[in-house]
């Protein structure tokens, strides 16, 4: 049995945290933890305030600098070495921070009552949702620097992070949607005859609604998203997948594929249960709150 | 202090003038003319699609007339959206399905627009909120949320979020149809208090004892017009027109 996980043993501590220099691990032990804090802490619906939504700006940006180093003290390290979870989670999470509020714009956007920003926000959205990821990580890693002067250059990692970013907004712009189509009609109607206008109406009455009805499907497209950050192995980063399949393919691991993905499979799991349960607990939540 | 029914009332408040609507092909409003003085007490009755929650609507723009004009304190309604957020700041309206905020608290509904519109300090906002609340006698519940409450109870706090915004024209659409009969006295109960206040007052309901007891005049509307005005005593006992003494057998039986 030990034996059957000695490849954990010898090779657990890469794949976590990637080709990262080995005496600089215990910053990705702080990035994982801070990252960690902050998916337990938003699956627990009594840390919902204002506090939580300070945290999902603070932590990507803090775990950036921790990684990035060359500042307070810290060790430079370029992100051609960031690999393993660490990297897997960052990717995610910057795009849940970004997407989010991105995705609500365009939402609205589609429910203008101005015909260009209807347009646009429409084409945005559909147009994104009908490439694949996989053609748009190419094209950010690959085509992107034909199309600008050789000296700019844009890393690579912040160039694949955009990618997500856009995608995965149409794919909320969609859902938000759907949470707002559902608003009946006499919520409008009620705001409108106490002479709330448009933005109080909809940051007071019509989005908070939406939203909370949209966080099944929400949770279900960032759970989805999370894992497909595993496609920026396409691209040659190293996340969390792309280190597992790294060790997999050395020969002398060759015979430990099964334990390696198991592993990998857990982690994954583990967040993305994280996810899910906060989801429910939510939902019960406000159910318990709001009902008799 | 009850004022007494057809006192004297203040001057001219509200005016609608040849008020015509359409949805689509069919013709809902074919000229309404109608004016309210300040206090008065109007019931709107009639038979379903006649026009009446339409006419409501357009009075506070939720509806779009297409001809004639709705005159409030003297200045036309326009359909410009700050001519109607500034004259829906006047107009309370009350829903047949009462459409409180289901996310927000009982206090939270009646503080969101004064907070929002008026620019009212969130201590203050409360103060007049829970003063409307106590008045319509729910000031108990104004931590819960709409989905604890009895229909009854979630429609005084619709009028009470009404009230918060200080209108000086309360519409009434159909605010006790969607009530069980048990809920229905406690909400007739505190709009008959409202009148008493002098509260300018359009209802449109069914509830005719509360329309002999507290209106000043009974509007009867049919297909999209007004067919009769009258004061509630010779409107019930003596109706002129046809449709209304047909439309008076149906409510009696």
């Amino acid at each position: 049995m030990i034996a059957w996980f000695a490849v954990l043993a010898e090779r657990g501590r890469f794949i976590v945290s990637g080709p990262y220099p080995a005496d600089q691990r215990w910053r990705l032990a702080v990035v994982v933890g801070l990252f960690a804090a902050l998916y337990v802490a938003s699956a627990i619906p009594a840390c919902w305030r204002r506090g939580l939504l300070a945290a999902w700006l603070l932590v990507p940006a803090g775990a950036v600098v921790i990684m990035r180093g060359g500042m307070l003290g810290l060790a430079a390290v370029p992100t051609d070495v960031w690999g393993g979870l660490p990297l897997t989670l960052l990717i995610a999470t910057v795009g849940f921070a970004t997407a989010l509020p991105a995705g609500v714009a365009l939402a609205l956007g589609r429910r203008s009552r101005l015909p260009v920003v209807r347009l646009v926000s429409g084409c945005y959205v559909e147009l994104l949702r009908a490439v694949p990821l996989v053609t748009l990580l190419f094209m950010a890693s690959v085509m992107f620097p034909l199309f600008v002067p050789a000296n700019v250059t844009i890393d690579k990692l912040v160039r694949a992070q955009a990618a997500f970013s856009l995608v995965l907004s149409a794919y909320i712009a969609e859902v938000v949607r759907g949470g707002l189509a559902g608003i009946p009609a006499g919520q409008y109607d009620a705001a409108a005859s106490l002479g709330l206008g448009y933005w109080p109406t909809t940051f007071g009455v019509t989005l908070p609604q939406a939203l909370r009805a949209s966080v099944p499907a929400l949770v279900n497209t960032f759970v989805g998203f999370f894992k497909d950050t595993s496609l920026v192995a396409v691209i040659g980063l190293f996340d969390l997948l792309g280190t597992a399949r790294a060790v997999a393919v050395d020969p002398h691991w060759l015979r430990s594929a099964p334990q390696i993905y198991l592993f990998v499979a857990v982690i994954y799991f583990l967040f993305c249960y994280v996810m899910s349960h906060g989801s429910r607990r939510l939902e019960a939540w406000w159910r318990d709150r709001e009902a008799q | 202090m009850a004022r007494p029914r057809g006192a004297v009332k203040g001057l001219l408040q509200l005016e609608i003038q040849d008020l015509q609507a359409w949805y689509g092909d069919s013709h809902v409003l074919r000229g309404i003319t109608l004016a309210v003085r300040r206090g008065e007490r109007i019931v709107i009755c009639g038979p379903s699609g006649s026009g009446k929650s339409t006419l409501l609507r357009c009075i506070n723009g939720l509806a779009r007339h297409q001809r004639g004009r709705v005159v409030l304190d003297g200045a036309e309604i326009r359909h410009d959206p700050r001519s109607l957020d500034r004259a829906r700041q006047r107009i309370g309206m009350v829903f047949q399905q009462w459409n409180l905020f289901p996310h927000l608290t009982i206090l939270e509904n009646c503080t969101l627009a004064p907070m929002r519109v008026k620019k009212m300090s969130r201590s203050e906002a409360r103060v007049l909120a829970l003063g409307y609340l106590t008045r319509v006698r729910i000031a108990e519940y104004a931590d819960r949320y709409p989905g604890q409450l009895s229909g009854g109870q979630q429609q005084r706090a619709a009028i009470a979020r009404a009230l918060c915004m200080g209108p000086g024209v309360m519409l009434f659409d159909e605010p006790t149809s969607a009530l069980d009969p048990e809920m229905v006295q406690e909400v007739v109960l505190t709009m008959s208090e409202l009148a008493n206040d002098g509260m300018t007052m359009l209802c449109v309901t069914h509830e005719m004892a509360f329309a002999r007891r507290v209106a000043d005049r009974v509007v009867f509307m049919d297909e999209g017009r007004i067919i009769e005005v009258e004061r509630p005593d010779a409107f019930f006992d003596a109706p002129k027109h046809e449709r209304t003494r047909a439309f008076l057998s149906r409510l009696a039986r």
